[in-house]
């Protein structure tokens, strides 16, 4: 992190696609500064380029030019075995559509970051047990997905997505499968994050969830157009 | 983890894995049947040549490698002359005839050998003792059941059947003092034994000092090669093969066995191998968004190909264990079909189980399981995964 607070620096960050159609611009010299305790959330229609721009931000995609620059370190250039590396130390992200591993049980899938940071058994275990407790699913730890909810699978999703302490929380579309009213649980435990110190940047269709971040940020043909604090 | 992520995977649809692991099984049987075929015969030809300690055999010349019928004239002066030699210990003639024999109501036709007790390298005794004088015999449970005789008893044979004089030639009555397993004979064969000189003189004087083969036992350290060589050229009348030159023809003509069954194993260890490939690439298809994920929480590319090859080396594993089991037992049926081949001796064996046979099998389907996966195990490693995720999003 730099002295600033600066958490996130992004700058002219493009990514091209090649498609048979011809060459995509999903994201076209886009700058961002997200400091540390920042909760932003990125806005726009379908194809603006907000989760491209999300996927840059959690070294799961490499940007075509630009340079990136999380917690300090340089992100953009980064080896496939470094970016996977910093993606575990630093980054935790929290899918549309949950992804828990259908296998594992709740527990498991919250343990499995930090078996995979080679954490302690018995340490992961009480961690995972901290995490769940603190998404209100402490009974449901043994269960497996398909036995849990829409909301609690993504309320694991997030406790996943804290194990490893990460520096900044991703997010995209983290209310999209979920009904009014597990996706408003899901806003609150958020915000409740944020207050908790947690760096988050989400990428929403949700209005509610958006009014919740503390600086919106709009993208329009994969440009930022607009940026409001509140 | 990666053990629970990989085990889970494999038992998340058990009826798959598990038809996959019969049709491994299946494949490791056959592996190891054809292993067990292109080592069997040679390996029990090889045994039964070397075991009664002969290093070289004398046959009719001409007459190699077999010809039941030819004999060898002037055997006593050619016995004499061997026993000079310095580099031999031992000479062991054999006359070979077949018999009739009667006891009672029986009467059957039976294989006889005549040899010298103290040096024959033909049979074993199981019980009593070997036949030493003329009107001794011994006899394998074959013909003592076929007679319904026992030890001590008194068999009437004959040399041949005068169809003039309706009446059998060159008869004998000879008392069984012995109970004996006859070594190159087929199983079920009906065989005796007796001295020598008793058979020769029942065969009248075709056979008058005559043998079939006469077996050579050199003393230890002696050059068998340059031994052979001199009694073959010493003596017009024989051909001289050792052992080991034996042992040598014998696989030339089993390599066609070989061959075939080193196309029929690879062929089953390609089928596995395939079987393997289908079935992990299938799951790792089905799974490349879970996969997507785990790289994007921080799971290195590594732990993914651990994980892939462990799945395609347990069902490969475990196939080839239960497929071992299978294997012994289809080669134990397989083999008393074939060993019911008429004219073989007992202790040929087509499928012969020695324990590096199932280790190399087992190797080799090791290795497959491995090489099985390395295909699934890169696809899974090496898939792009915001390119993934946002696929996996729009299916």
């Amino acid at each position: 992190m730099t002295e600033n607070g600066v958490l996130v620096s992004a700058r002219d960050l493009e990514r091209d696609y090649s498609l048979s159609a011809g060459i995509v611009h999903a994201v076209r010299g886009v700058s961002l500064d997200v400091r540390k305790g920042e909760y932003v959330a990125i806005v726009g229609p379908s194809g603006c380029g907000k989760s491209t721009l999300l996927n840059l931000l959690g070294a799961i995609d490499e940007p075509s030019s630009g340079t990136l620059t999380i917690a300090g370190q340089r992100v953009s250039g980064l080896s496939d075995r470094e970016a996977t590396l910093f993606r575990l130390r630093n980054i935790g992200f929290v899918f549309q559509r949950f992804y828990l591993m259908p296998v594992l049980t709740a527990i498991e899938n919250v343990e499995l970051p930090m078996s995979e940071a080679g954490m302690e058994k018995s340490a992961r275990r009480d961690r995972a047990r901290e995490l769940l407790a603190y998404v209100g699913l402490s009974e449901r730890g043994h269960h497996r997905p398909t036995e849990l909810s829409g909301g609690e699978q993504q309320r694991v999703a997030i406790a996943r997505a804290l194990a490893n302490r990460p520096a900044l929380l991703l997010a995209d579309e983290p209310t999209g499968e979920l009904d009014a009213r597990t996706g408003a649980e899901v806003i609150a435990l958020f915000e409740r994050l944020n207050r908790d110190g947690t760096t988050i940047v989400v990428v929403t269709h949700d209005e509610d969830l958006a009014k919740a971040a503390r600086r919106v940020v709009h993208m329009r043909d994969g440009v930022i157009v607009d940026e409001r604090q509140r | 983890m990666i053990l629970s992520l990989a085990w889970a995977s494999l038992v998340r649809h058990r009826a798959r894995t598990l038809l996959a692991v019969a049709g491994v099984a299946i494949s490791a049987a056959m592996l190891l049947d054809m292993v067990m075929l292109a080592s069997g015969m040679r390996v029990s030809f090889r045994s039964l040549l070397l075991a009664q300690g002969f290093q070289i055999r004398l046959a009719p010349r001409g007459t190699l490698p077999f010809d039941t019928d030819a004999t060898i004239p002037g055997a006593t002066a050619i016995m004499s002359q061997l026993k000079a030699r310095r580099d031999v210990v031992a000479v062991s003639p054999v006359l070979g005839a077949q018999l009739h024999v009667e006891r009672g109501a029986a009467s059957v036709s039976a294989a006889a050998l005549g040899t010298i007790a103290s040096v024959q390298g033909d049979y074993k005794i199981l019980t009593g003792r070997a036949p030493t004088i003329d009107g001794e015999a011994a006899a394998n449970d074959a013909l003592l059941s076929a007679t319904v005789a026992r030890l001590g008893d008194t068999l009437s044979v004959a040399a041949g059947f005068d169809p003039q004089l309706r009446a059998f030639t060159g008869q004998r009555t000879l008392r069984v003092v012995g109970r004996a397993h006859f070594i190159y004979l087929a199983a079920g064969e009906r065989a005796l034994a007796l001295p020598l000189t008793s058979l020769q003189a029942m065969e009248g004087a075709s056979r008058a000092d005559r043998v079939s083969l006469i077996m050579v036992r050199l003393r230890e350290g002696a050059a068998v090669e340059a031994a052979r060589s001199a009694i073959d050229r010493e003596i017009p009348v024989v051909s001289a093969i050792s052992t080991a030159t034996a042992i040598e023809q014998v696989e030339q003509r089993l390599s066609y066995f070989r061959q075939l069954a080193f196309i029929l194993g690879s062929v089953s260890l390609a089928v596995g191998f395939l079987l393997v490939t289908t079935l992990v690439t299938v799951s790792v298809n089905e799974r490349l968004g879970e996969i997507a994920v785990l790289r994007a929480i921080g799971v290195r590319r590594a732990r993914i190909v651990e994980q892939i090859l462990i799945e395609g080396s347990v069902i490969m594993l475990v196939g080839a264990v239960v497929g071992m089991g299978l294997g012994l037992i289809t080669a134990r049926y397989l083999n008393s079909i074939l060993a019911s081949f008429p004219g073989l001796p007992e202790a040929i064996h087509f499928f012969l189980f020695q324990p590096r046979d199932a280790w190399m099998a087992l190797g080799l389907l090791a290795a497959c399981g491995i090489l099985a996966g390395i295909y699934p195990a890169w696809r899974g490693a090496s898939l792009p995964i915001a390119g993934t995720l946002r696929e996996e999003a729009v299916a």
